[in-house]
């Protein structure tokens, strides 16, 4: 048993800025990461980090393009914290010494973003979230903050009782994946999940391997409602065999979009007449898929993305970084043939519903960074603004957690927040639990036992989730079944088929069914490598377990919202229904069986309150 | 406590750890699991138009059938844009599960895929199958090795504390003299200068340069292409300073640091990143000089 005063799981953006401030206020802190940190995915991000620094801009303004690109789901609190405190999160960076692209002036440059008012996005090169990832772990190395790299962890100690709200979470349990043993941490102060994406339950994605919704599925079992998780961000231009993002700066120098008959289909079929190629990325990504679906794409799969035009010299200068992707990761020569893209699965808007705190309604718990929900993006993300939410709200759980007071928070969290519930969804099989021989949902022993008032010592209950996962992962490695593979992949190919860019009732119906089908399948699973050592196999396992549980979160959240509104379209409908859909999805785990609710969103900001409008550019 | 119940206890002990290594080992052997996923890989190989031939190294030290090093080949199909990385998935994912190599990113940015892939250190997810074949295209055969000179944990994982340990001794994080006294203002940093720190600035830690290294691999204690690289990006870096400048080429220009490069260029030409290595280690040698330190 390790015992620190915050343990900080995972160690990207969010994970490596929350150790950080829990470090400055004082606690023992100790990051716990599957991955070693430098490994972590923020260091994959591109473009850049959004903030408020110049004359002529005001983080108010910041606030106001937020609120407007999430399309009326982000909460105003959530939203105003993020952008006035970006500026200081970001000079502080610099201060830490984060090699930033400069102006004449030496002070650090700024470009135009989509959806931006003002050319707010910061930017280190083309690499700038690699440059923020090695920048924060230098300062965890200078500050001397424990790392337990390659531990894997698998569960939260939270108590039992009944009342989600009454729980509170003393620890986690990990393994560590070098030697296998199973070993509990206990966190006096508090538990901050950081633990990224989960572009892993698609099948097409620009997320890393390791992002599988580890934390979400984590903190949905303990009790913690999950938001709006239908909103997940598809980008257009990926590539097909990978998903390695081909980033807009082609389509903004002027490449053309072409399908497999030679058309250029943003005007032919009438997509986009006006913006074309640059209409936005939810727009061109359905005018692909529409390509793909009605038998114009190549190798019915993909489309083309043409660049050759631009001339030699263009490309090299102001392209070069794509040239090297397209020829490392597709064999595709982007000077002489056209690069083929397609739609991929990107960012998750949705995650652990948290307060401005990085709190949520489990005490001691906390989650920030891609995992969480604190709800700054509501139904759709500008880019530029998830490397500042890492930053502040990673900032904000490290602080409250090692005992700053912030105050009363301004969002409310937990099932007490609940405006209406759901009760007849229409759903074609009963989601969750397998039925009522099977309260273990998934039957591989990663379940809560939640009876209510047995657990409510401290170590005790590290002790008994240790135990818990000590007795799944010998059931795992003893028994004989199925591989998890198998399962994976059908868990990402019917969310990519059905719960994608585009969402019919129907398809959505299915994919619930499959999920249910990944369920029962996965009652069977087993770890055929019984090894102690590195034993990947048992972690991938375990993973899938998590996506099953993350995928069927987003289907359901998803078949429930009747509306279209940012990333979520509906076949069926067509608009945004303010009337009615003004409301943050909430899912709950109720003994294995998912649980709906809805929550106010919050328009009413401590500058003013945002009215609802038509979004246009 | 009486030593008859700890002799108990040991023997109880030690005929459970008996039965569970046969247990484990059992398991091993067992066909079940892996018949289906070579049945699945079948109709793959049947419907594919080139076959290759997958060769990679097994070890693991906690199973007996597998403490003795060989190597396993996996039959895989081709696909169009394929790297050795897809090639090592495919094979865990259709024939052993058990099969074992850190990934992640699949876009060369995480560093945890370097491995020797037909003799050379590469990044799995940046080699494309088709650059290591014949002219034809498709190779006949890829053999995919651990990194050489580090310890191999299991198959394809090496243990990588001393590439870290490493990268720690040269006190890997920026510490300027002093800071602007407002909040909000940035310390001012030229484009040159950040243009000559940028190249260091992009290594992922991947461990490919050290692993390549003559001397690194008979010197123990020598930092290191990738940590004096690191040194580098923080030594030219105009906003720490001299005094900081003045105690990183110490640190660099000690015994096992900048002087026991051989200039054998063979970090550069393995860099992933394509960062000039050998031309910053010779670089602080100079900048070494300037300051009038010891040669060792
Ligand atoms: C290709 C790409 C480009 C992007 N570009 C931009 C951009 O330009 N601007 C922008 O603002 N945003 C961008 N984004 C989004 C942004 O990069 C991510 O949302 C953000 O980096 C996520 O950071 P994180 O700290 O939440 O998670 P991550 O960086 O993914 O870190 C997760 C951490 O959790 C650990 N972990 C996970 N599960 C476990 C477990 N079970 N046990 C222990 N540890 C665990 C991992 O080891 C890792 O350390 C981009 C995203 C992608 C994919
Ligand atoms: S310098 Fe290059 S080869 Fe060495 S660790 Fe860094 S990226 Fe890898
Ligand atoms: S998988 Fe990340 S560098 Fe290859």
């Amino acid at each position: 048993m390790y015992e620190h005063d915050v343990i900080v799981v995972g160690a990207g953006g969010a994970g490596l800025r929350a150790a950080i401030a829990a470090h400055e206020e004082g606690a023992d802190v100790a990051l716990v990461s599957k991955l070693h940190p430098v490994r972590s995915h923020t260091g994959a991000a591109e473009g850049g980090i959004n903030a408020a620094l110049r004359d002529g801009d005001d983080w108010t303004d910041h606030a106001y393009d937020t609120m407007k690109g999430s399309d009326y789901l982000g909460d105003a609190p959530a939203i105003e914290t993020l952008c006035e405190t970006s500026p200081e999160e970001v000079i502080q960076l610099e201060h830490w010494g984060m090699p930033f692209s400069r102006e004449d002036d030496g002070r650090v440059s700024q470009r135009p973003f989509g959806g931006l008012s003002f050319p707010r996005t910061t930017y280190a090169g083309a690499e700038t979230g690699h440059h923020l990832l090695h920048t924060m772990y230098e300062q965890v190395v200078k500050r001397g903050i424990k790392v337990y790299d390659e531990f894997y962890v698998m569960d939260l100690a939270v108590t039992d009782e009944a009342d989600p709200e009454d729980r509170s979470c003393h620890g986690c349990v990990a393994y560590d994946i070098k030697n296998g043993e199973i070993v509990g941490f206990e966190a006096s102060d508090g538990v901050i999940l950081a633990t990224g994406g989960d572009g892993q339950a698609f099948d097409h994605t620009t997320n890393a391997v390791a992002n599988t919704g580890d934390g979400p599925a984590m903190a949905y079992r303990a009790g913690v409602p999950v938001e709006d998780m239908e909103f997940v961000q598809f980008h257009p231009t990926t590539l097909p065999s990978t998903g390695v993002l081909i980033s807009e700066g082609v389509r903004g120098e002027g490449g053309i979009l072409y399908n497999a008959e030679g058309e250029r289909f943003m005007f032919e079929y009438g997509y986009a007449n006006n913006a074309g190629e640059l209409a936005s990325r939810d727009v061109v990504s359905r005018a692909e898929l529409t390509e793909v679906n009605e038998g114009r794409g190549v190798d019915d799969e993909y489309v083309y993305l043409d660049m050759r035009h631009l001339g030699d010299e263009r490309i090299l200068d102001r392209l070069e970084n794509i040239l090297h992707l397209a020829e490392d990761f597709e064999g595709v020569d982007g000077l002489v043939e056209p690069m083929p893209v397609k739609p991929g699965q990107h960012y998750h808007m949705g995650g652990i519903e948290t307060n401005e705190h990085g709190e949520t309604c489990v005490s001691g718990l906390y989650a920030a960074g891609e995992c969480a929900c604190v709800s700054v993006h509501g139904s759709n993300r500008l880019g530029g603004n998830a490397l500042p939410e890492l930053i502040v709200f990673g900032a904000r759980a490290g602080y409250h957690a090692a005992g700053r007071d912030y105050g009363e928070a301004l969002i409310e969290t937990g099932p007490s927040a609940a405006i209406e519930q759901e009760d007849d969804l229409g759903a074609p099989v009963e989601p969750g639990a397998l039925g009522p021989t099977d309260d273990d949902v998934a039957a591989d022993g990663g379940e809560k036992a939640a009876d209510g008032g047995q657990l409510t010592g401290t170590t005790e209950t590290v002790h008994a989730a240790v135990e818990r996962q000590r007795q799944r992962v010998e059931r795992l490695k003893e028994r004989d079944g199925r591989n998890h593979a198998e399962i994976r992949q059908k868990l990402q190919k019917a969310m990519t088929r059905w719960v994608n860019v585009f969402r019919e009732e129907e398809g959505l119906k299915k994919a619930l069914e499959v999920i249910k089908e990944c369920r029962e399948e996965y009652q069977d699973v087993a770890v055929s490598d019984p090894s102690g050592t590195y034993n990947t196999d048992l972690i991938h396992t375990i993973e899938t377990r998590n996506l099953i549980d993350t995928a069927e979160t987003i289907a359901l959240g998803a078949l429930a919202r009747d509306e279209f509104r940012g990333a979520h379209w509906r076949a069926e409908h067509q608009e945004r229904k303010d009337d009615e859909w003004l409301k943050h999805t909430m899912v709950q785990w109720n003994e294995g069986t998912p649980e709906l609710y809805y929550t106010d969103v919050i328009l009413e900001g401590a500058e003013k309150t945002y009215e609802p409008k038509v979004r246009s550019y | 406590m009486s030593t008859q119940v700890t002799e108990q206890e040991q023997a109880e002990a030690e005929e459970e750890s008996t039965h569970q290594r046969r247990r484990l080992a059992e398991k091993a052997e067992r066909q079940e699991v892996r018949d289906r996923m070579r049945e699945r890989a079948e109709t793959d190989l049947e419907r594919a138009d080139t076959v290759f031939d997958l060769k990679v190294f097994r070890y693991d030290p906690d199973i007996p059938e597998k403490e003795d090093p060989r190597f396993d080949t996996f039959p895989v199909p081709f696909t169009k844009g394929m790297t050795v990385l897809d090639a090592l998935m495919y094979a865990r994912d259709h024939y052993d599960s058990s099969l074992t190599f850190r990934h992640s990113c699949r876009q060369a940015v995480c560093g945890s895929d370097a491995l020797f892939v037909n003799g050379t250190q590469h990044l799995g997810c940046k080699t494309q199958v088709v650059d290591l074949g014949d002219s034809e295209g498709v190779p006949g055969q890829i053999r995919v090795e651990p990194l050489p000179h580090q310890e191999v944990v299991k198959d394809l994982v090496v243990d990588m504390e001393h590439f870290y340990d490493q990268m720690d001794a040269v006190e890997p994080y920026f510490d300027a003299d002093e800071l602007p006294s407002g909040e909000l203002e940035e310390q001012r940093q030229t484009r040159e200068n950040r243009e000559k720190i940028k190249m260091s600035a992009r290594c992922i830690w991947c461990g490919a340069c050290m692993s390549s290294c003559n001397i690194a691999a008979g010197d123990n204690e020598y930092l290191g292409p990738a940590a004096i690289n690191k040194a580098y990006k923080f030594a030219m870096d105009d906003r720490e300073g001299e005094n900081r400048k003045q105690e990183r080429l110490e640190i660099i220009e000690q015994e096992h640091g900048v002087w026991r490069c051989q200039t054998q260029f063979s970090c550069t030409e393995v860099c992933p990143k394509d960062i000039p290595l050998t031309e910053h280690i010779q670089e602080l040698k100079r900048e070494a000089v300037k300051n009038n330190l010891k040669f060792w």
